[in-house]
């Protein structure tokens, strides 16, 4: 269900008040924030259904392909590690498989060189190397909006994504469990969301031994595959950070928090020169 | 010198002993998966891998000798031609048994062939790699038949297998020997470019990683197929040095063969300096890491000791010194060292070419094993390897007992008399 009722519980954050809110974005956020207090209200079920549809012909995206995207603000970051630690809660990753991790700099020799902290998801590139080398097609980028996602139930396990992943945005998981999480503790069949096919992880049944990522929390989009920042339904490690480094969104709305940000600030992306065209930008 | 009956129980035994080391392993992988497995998601590729590119490299340059015989119809190799072709079918088993444990699912190794993606190259390698199998399979059988339907008329255990292993076939007149040859021509002649296609796919399935800079360019799927051809070769000296009454019957293809060895050698050294060169002289910083890895990095022995001295200079001594070169016990030996050297040229492709950050600090930015550029093979990794191995031995040795020769050649319980 798209609605998850803790998620929902969450009062609705208000927006960056650096930026300006467009009317269409306001009358947007209101009928989605309508929509979780009513889903709040009647509890999820089919009646939920007429409503979100009558919400989403108020909205002007249905249809359109989404890319959605991560801009990240490296003067924000200050490396606290909390998007890893919201990440894993998230998604429930084992020890050697983390969807994001944090890249630190210190000082270097050089007189130019300042701390740099770096959080680093799958960048779900326009051109991901790691698509077609797949030997079976499990993995893929979604048509609808961009996220490249793996089948757990078509991949043999061969890693040659990983290999030929640039960003080392991959990770295979081999079965190796927190001692938390081992076999008869309570933890141990808590599920992960991840994909909304809630997997409790069982030996030698996948993912355990499949090529595990980033899903940019592809299981927090709603039937129509919005996100939804304001009733929490938002990736993980953006809507956790500290410093509020991370930002996230559809790259193709020109409206979007994040389409402004590329338009007004200086981005970076990695690795430019192998022409994979990340869609997680840095801005310096 | 070594009696070949020695060296025969020699061979049996060590086999057996790397089986049963294997086993416990093969137990282990088969219940724990790759937890005690060293590799990672920053190496994830290992020794298993680097141990498949090697056996389906001797694989192909076996198969590619053979066809010296069977297509080229070269005279002189006749004596060796299904010895090829048999060390082609077992270095080929070894390598599918070697990659379908690096597999992490790998009873789902099927989905390859069902859910196939051809613009992987890995996919294509393996879809080649099949119809290679089936096609090396028919080729042995057809080589062999005319021997089977012979032998299997025999009394005894022997021609008890035999029975089996003609599949019904019971004709053995100088037509359907004729027949055969034909069959086994076009067999073979179908066989060159699919064993160079699919193992040029291995060298691909490499080069086009554009995010390996060791590993990307136009030139390593020809480095595979010219690695295969010399460590083929060289095994097949070996091989023939050793069985069915090695140099004593095969002197003179040992010699020849090991100098063609010796020819290809000194081919694939020149594109190995080519790459060493161009990287450095390039100094584009990961390739010139990349090679950093290879000669000073932690394995720098496995390329200074394994690799340049056992694996190349040594032979090519052997091989080319006045002194030794016409001696086939020293073409045998050189052969075996470059053979032997072969894997640590695997290893030096596999390990180096992904022991780098791709993003500079992950090894930091994230503490666990997996995410580590230091590999080392674990004790089951190694002994999974090991036990492979044996399964080689014991499959040469089962070959040596099983595999008629040629039948114009006197039986092999009488040469076994002769012998003893």
């Amino acid at each position: 269900m798209a609605e998850r009722p803790s998620d929902g519980a969450a009062p609705p954050e208000p927006g960056p008040t650096s930026l300006d809110l467009s009317r269409r974005d306001i009358v947007q956020r209101l009928v989605k924030i309508g929509a979780a207090s009513l889903a709040m209200a009647l509890g999820s079920g089919a009646s939920l259904q007429p409503l979100l549809a009558g919400a989403e012909e108020v909205a002007p995206r249905k249809g359109r392909r989404r890319r959605y995207g991560m801009v990240i603000d490296t003067r924000r970051c200050v490396g606290c590690d909390a998007c890893v630690a919201a990440c894993k809660a998230e998604n429930k990753t084992p020890p050697g498989v983390s969807y994001t991790i944090v890249l630190e700099q210190g000082l270097g020799e050089r007189p130019d060189d300042r701390p740099l902290f770096m959080t680093k998801p799958c960048f779900h590139c326009e051109k991901p190397p790691c698509v077609p080398v797949c030997p079976v097609g499990a993995t893929f980028k979604r048509s609808q909006d961009g996220i490249v996602v793996v089948d757990y139930d078509r991949c043999i396990g061969c890693r040659y994504c990983i290999v030929a992943c640039p960003y080392q945005a991959r990770f295979s998981d081999f079965g190796d469990n927190y001692p938390a999480v081992e076999e008869n503790t309570p933890w141990a069949s808590v599920p992960s969301p991840e994909y909304n096919q809630f997997r409790v992880r069982k030996e030698g049944k996948s993912p355990e031994g499949n090529v595990r990522k980033c899903t940019f929390c592809l299981h927090l989009q709603d039937e129509n595959g919005e996100y939804d920042k304001a009733s929490g339904r938002w990736p993980a490690c953006a809507k956790t950070c500290t410093g509020k480094a991370i930002h996230f969104g559809d790259l193709n709305d020109p409206d979007s928090e994040v389409s402004r940000l590329l338009k007004e600030r200086q981005a970076i992306r990695l690795k430019e020169e192998l022409g994979t065209e990340p869609n997680v930008y840095y801005l310096l | 010198m070594l009696s070949s009956r020695t060296l025969k129980a020699g061979f049996w035994t060590v086999g057996l002993i790397l089986i049963a080391t294997g086993s416990w392993a093969w137990i282990d992988r088969f219940l724990n998966g790759d937890r005690n497995a060293n590799y990672g998601s920053l190496v994830p590729w290992g020794l298993w891998v680097a141990a498949y590119i090697y056996f389906i490299g001797l694989s192909a340059g076996s198969f590619l000798v053979s066809s010296l015989v069977y297509v080229f119809n070269i005279k002189r190799f006749e004596s060796i031609g299904r010895l090829a072709l048999y060390s082609a079918v077992v270095t080929l088993v070894l390598a599918l048994l070697s990659i379908s444990a690096d597999l992490g699912h790998p009873f789902r190794a099927w989905h390859v062939l069902v859910y196939p993606n051809f613009r992987s190259p890995m996919a294509w390698m393996i879809w080649l790699y099949s119809a290679y199998f089936i096609l090396l399979t028919l080729e042995l059988w057809f080589v062999l038949r005319h021997d089977l339907v012979v032998g299997s008329r025999r009394p005894g255990w022997r021609g008890r297998i035999y029975r089996i292993l003609v599949f019904g076939s019971n004709d053995d007149s100088a037509a359907t020997r004729e027949s055969d040859r034909q069959v086994v021509r076009i067999l073979a002649s179908i066989g060159v470019p699919l064993a160079v296609m699919f193992h040029g796919g291995v060298g691909s399935l490499f080069g086009v990683v554009a995010s390996r800079p060791g590993w990307h360019g136009g030139l390593f799927p020809i480095l595979f197929l010219v690695s295969a051809l010399v460590s083929g070769g060289a095994l097949l000296v070996l091989v023939s040095a050793i069985f069915q009454d090695g140099l004593r019957r095969n002197r003179e293809v040992v010699l020849d063969l090991a100098r063609l060895v010796l020819a290809l050698l000194a081919v694939d050294v020149l594109l190995q300096i080519s790459e060493t060169l161009v990287g450095f002289y390039g100094n584009e910083p990961a390739r010139v890491q990349n090679l950093r890895l290879i000669y000073a990095g932690p394995y720098w022995w496995v390329f200074w000791f394994w690799q340049l001295a056992l694996g190349t200079l040594v032979p090519i001594l052997l091989l080319a010194s006045p002194w030794t070169r016409r001696n086939p016990l020293a073409a045998a030996v050189a052969c075996g060292l470059i053979a032997i050297g072969f894997l640590a040229v695997r290893l030096n492709i596999v390990i180096p070419g992904l022991a780098d950050e791709q993003v500079h600090g992950i090894v930091q930015a994230y503490n666990s094993a997996r995410i580590s550029t230091d590999y080392v093979p674990s004790v089951m990794e190694f002994t999974f390897t090991a036990g492979i191995i044996g399964i080689g031995l014991l499959l040469f040795g089962i070959g040596e007992w099983f595999l008629p020769r040629s039948s114009e050649e006197p039986a092999q319980e009488e040469v076994a008399r002769v012998s003893a």
